[in-house]
């Protein structure tokens, strides 16, 4: 206690820095989200002043479109499917990783931690080959399955960890009441690692929806764009309309920053967890 | 570590009574393959995704780097390693390996240690910590795209928000063409990384923070270490691991840096913020020099490896050498 009240007098200039970088990492966002109550003309005329009048046009023809919402509708079919092949794969190995002493065991657990290290980038280029030569351009499937493979090494380092926290005397009464290693698996890791499922699920969403590479390469036509593409898209085509393009980023950021306030605990977890056991 | 599903363990109803030796070898070996067996195939989901989609990709392109290829039908015209001698003869290549290494030493220099000032500063008890914390980091989970596009426009020449509050403030001069400059690209493209990434590198540290006992503080307190020393003497060593954890994941992130770039400026004006993967996508995607894109990915490929081993060797293994100290000194 005592520390506390030598330090307070102490916190303003710390208090100010923190303000001060608030300010640079907020401003950005709020920026755009009052830039899209503007027209552009107003806009242009009042680059920094509130809107006189508040434009509402901007979002409301954005929400309106139907081209917005079949972008938010393919980027959240790609991310859960994306989520539920890769924490599926990856739980099934990392409880053979995690529960069973094999011959080649450390030498394949190594293969995928090399994963890791490695970036999306190096494979682009074959992949998107492989990919053309199994006709998998312009398809879901195409965006779907290289984010899980590359999803893979994170999910099994996360979830091994947590699997081999769980005590050896549960496998063994499971064996006892007649559980096979997948009825072990099925019934008694999973629900108890409901909160390790949860942040990788976490993680992969978001590596999902916010990836931009991968859909750049594999689709073509519009059909199966997910919302980074779209983004860059939109401010291409109406790169005149300023106000219109900061009304569809707010609008499209909207999704990310809502998952990211509700399961924040999740994702620093993951990430944290992530890195630090990789 | 215990797993009832260990060969050795099982207890079956063989062992109760002495078979004859020969049984026990030949039932052993059996329990043996069957148990590798189960092992093996939870591993088989994994393992063909893996396989076919991240280790098959990184093997033809070390195969079709020695090729002139446009990338339609097999790779036939071999030319050995005149891709590779091409690639460290090419100014825009040797220029993407120099700005590659510019972003990391910035990284190291300015973003790191400002993210680590901020996760001391954020570490104490405080108003509005939280919502600090959340402020911070929230750029992380933005898609590169929307923010390459949001600062594209803050950063418009003439009419962005960053010349009009330079302007109001009465330092035009500071202003200018921020992307558009070939001078001051990279220093812009800089600044937004930091805006996006410092939140992550923070959290990191603030993960890493809050697992220092408390109790080492207070005794460096007690022996009179004032806030300084305190910071060099006990936070800096016990944070370490972390420190090296979040060097790696910011060098492996400006080696494979795309998004961001591709977005804002697809590496111009003339180059000038060019990177690697970005130069990779325009030779491969672009003008269809597949063999001689594949020699930038081989090329990335072997930067990435080659620091990582040398970090694993050099710079990880002193986290595992203290970790052995220390469990000799406790348990074992």
């Amino acid at each position: 206690m005592t520390v506390r009240h030598r330090t307070r007098g102490r916190n303003l200039p710390l208090h100010l820095l923190l303000i001060a970088v608030g300010v640079v990492m907020g401003v950005p966002l709020l920026y755009a989200v009052i830039s899209g109550f503007k027209s552009t003309d107003q806009l242009s005329r009042n680059p920094i002043g509130l809107p006189d009048p508040w434009v509402t046009g901007n979002y409301t023809d954005i929400l309106a479109s139907g081209d917005f919402w079949r972008l938010v509708g393919n980027s959240t079919l790609i991310a859960v499917a994306t989520t539920v092949i890769v924490v599926a794969a990856s739980a099934l190995a990392a409880f053979s990783f995690a529960r069973f002493a094999f011959r080649g065991r450390e030498m394949l657990f190594t293969l995928f931690t090399m994963g890791l290290m490695f970036p999306f980038a190096v494979a682009a280029l074959p992949l998107f080959l492989l990919l053309r030569s199994m006709n998998l351009l312009d398809n879901p499937l195409g965006v779907i399955l290289p984010q899980a493979a590359f999803g893979l090494p994170m999910t099994i380092i996360v979830l091994r960890g947590f699997f081999r926290q769980i005590p050896g005397e549960l496998e063994e009464a499971a064996t006892l009441d007649g559980c096979g290693p997948l009825g072990f698996f099925w019934r008694v890791l999973l629900p108890m690692a409901r909160p390790a499922l949860g942040t990788v699920s976490v993680l992969a969403v978001v590596t999902s929806w916010n990836n931009f590479f991968l859909p750049l390469l594999v689709f073509n036509e519009p059909t199966w764009w997910t919302i980074p593409i779209g983004v860059q898209q939109f401010q291409g085509q109406y790169s005149q309309d300023v106000a219109r393009v900061f009304a569809y980023l707010v609008l499209a950021m909207v999704p990310a920053l809502a998952f990211y306030s509700v399961a924040e605990r999740q994702l620093v977890g993951g990430l944290t967890a992530g890195a630090t056991k990789g | 570590m215990t797993s009832t599903f260990l060969p050795d363990k099982r207890t079956g109803p063989d062992t109760d009574r002495p078979p004859p030796a020969a049984d026990a070898v030949r039932g052993r070996a059996r329990r043996r393959a069957l148990n590798w067996l189960t092992a093996v195939s939870f591993q088989v989901p994994a393992l063909v995704l893996f396989g076919v989609l991240v280790l098959l990709p990184i093997l033809f392109a070390l195969y079709a780097a020695f090729f002139r290829w446009g990338g339609f039908g097999r790779p036939s015209d071999y030319i050995g390693v005149d891709n590779f001698t091409r690639l460290f003869d090419d100014p825009v290549f040797l220029g993407d390996l120099w700005r590659c290494l510019v972003l990391v030493v910035l990284s190291l220099a300015l973003q790191l240690p400002f993210a680590l000032a901020m996760a001391v500063a954020l570490n104490q008890r405080m108003r509005g910590r939280a919502v600090y914390r959340m402020l911070f980091f929230a750029p992380y989970v933005l898609s590169e795209a929307i923010t390459g596009v949001l600062f594209s426009m803050i950063f418009a020449p003439g009419d962005g928000l960053a010349d009009h509050v330079l302007g109001g403030i009465g330092l035009d001069g500071l202003g200018g063409e921020w992307f558009a400059d070939p001078d001051m690209v990279m220093a812009t493209l800089f600044l937004v990384m930091t805006w996006k990434y410092f939140g992550f590198h923070m959290m990191l540290y603030l993960a890493g923070l809050q697992s220092i006992p408390r109790e080492l503080h207070e005794a460096a307190l007690i022996d009179g270490a004032g806030p300084w020393q305190r910071v060099r003497n006990v936070t800096l060593p016990l944070l370490a691991p972390t420190l090296r954890i979040s060097v790696f994941l910011s060098v492996i992130g400006a080696i494979q840096l795309f998004d961001l770039v591709w977005v804002v400026t697809a590496g111009g004006p003339d180059h000038h913020s060019e990177t690697m993967a970005v130069t990779m996508f325009q030779f491969g995607f672009k003008r269809y020099q597949v063999g001689y894109a594949s020699a930038i990915s081989v090329v990335m490929f072997g930067i990435s490896l080659v620091f990582a081993l040398a970090y694993q060797r050099f710079v990880l293994r002193r986290d595992l050498e203290g970790a052995t100290t220390t469990m000799r000194g406790g348990v074992k």
